[in-house]
């Protein structure tokens, strides 16, 4: 099937976005925190910081890492200006 | 949605009559009832929407309409997720069936639709006969028991009808699944019949074996909604049996054509 994939341009095989999602899943398994939730925790994010400076949202990403066993939240918020003027 | 046996394919089987019977028209919730163990989200394609699951609704921690996840692919289907970091002690048989009656009574629309109830609640069942079981069944009007053409599932398959028959659930319907047309015909696996004459129970339907069940769970994308699968053909007549409709079984026998398989190549890598 491997001719024909290339002929057709496929997209990514099966397997490789079952690898992904699965990757994906286990990350927020083994943390105990749902995909929904971290989109929920990455809004509040938003809301504070903005409090503090201007941020540009739709650059943010909040991801879970893991690295030897490590577990971590990995933010990366790109900062626009400075501190907000008070209104 | 039970088989005691694992990995018979009951969470395959659940979300494919699900987005079968929501194909139909029908208003549907999937109900994973494997506390611990949550997969019925990943076989939907559906776990990066998760917020709440099925024990936080227990617990009063959130509502329940908050937990339900609406399927975008298919109109009228939603997932009810199971907790993946409780265990089976979490919820009770009592809890259960009062979930199932909300659920039942629940009423759900959005701008675009008026207020509806749910018509079909489907639950999948842990596999086993403890707790988890005994969860599942507590709220369920009826029991499809899926099984596959191997000793040991349906040795199982026998022990789940003796214990659904305990509990009140009569005339438990049968899917046979991953049946091999092939073998059979060589004498080498167990056939419709020899399954049904040991079981003594009614046949629901029969899902041959089939590579695209192992590629539409890769992506995430249920069978169902493909027309050119011969898995996906099985689960859609199952749900129009669920529903009343008098559906023969189809025919296994019959080779896919050359442009049916092609189809099902390029719908599937494409």
């Amino acid at each position: 099937m491997s001719w024909l994939d290339r002929l057709f341009k496929r997209k990514t095989p099966s397997k490789n976005v079952a690898k992904e999602r699965l990757q994906l899943v286990l990350r927020h398994d083994r943390m105990k925190l749902p995909p929904g939730l971290l989109a929920a925790l990455k809004d509040d994010l938003i809301r504070v910081i903005s409090n503090y400076v201007e941020i540009d949202e739709a650059g943010i990403s909040v991801e879970l890492n893991e690295r030897n066993s490590r577990r971590s939240l990995v933010a990366s918020i790109p900062v626009v200006g400075t501190r907000r003027k008070k209104d | 949605m039970t088989s005691g046996k694992g990995g018979v394919g009951k969470t395959t089987a659940t979300a494919n009559v699900g987005a079968a019977l929501a194909a139909l028209g029908n208003r549907v919730v999937l109900v994973d009832a494997d506390i611990g163990l949550r997969n019925l989200d990943v076989v939907l394609g559906l776990e990066n929407r998760i917020v709440y699951d099925l024990v936080d609704v227990i617990d009063g921690y959130c509502r329940l309409k908050q937990a339900l996840i609406r399927d975008k692919r298919f109109e009228g289907l939603y997932l009810l997720p199971a907790a993946q970091t409780k265990d089976k002690a979490a919820v009770n048989p009592e809890q259960m069936r009062q979930l199932v009656n909300e659920l039942k009574e629940l009423e759900l629309g959005d701008e675009t639709e008026t207020p509806r109830q749910f018509d079909y609640v489907v639950i999948d069942s842990p596999a086993g006969i403890e707790q988890g079981f005994r969860n599942a069944i507590s709220g369920a009007d009826r029991a499809f028991i899926v099984t596959t053409p191997e000793i040991s599932a349906v040795r199982d398959a026998d022990r789940i009808i003796g214990l659904l028959e305990a509990e009140e659930l009569r005339r438990p319907q049968l899917i046979i699944n991953r049946l091999r047309p092939g073998m059979v015909r060589s004498g080498d696996m167990m056939g419709i019949e020899d399954m049904i004459d040991i079981l003594a129970v009614d046949l629901l339907g029969v899902v041959p074996e089939d590579d695209g069940i192992v590629i539409s769970t890769n992506r995430g994308v249920p069978v169902a909604g493909d027309a050119s699968s011969r898995a996906g053909r099985a689960y859609r007549n199952i749900a129009r049996r669920i529903t009343g409709e008098d559906v023969p079984l189809m025919d296994l026998e019959k080779k896919d054509s050359f442009f049916g398989r092609l189809g099902q190549i390029l719908r599937f890598r494409g």
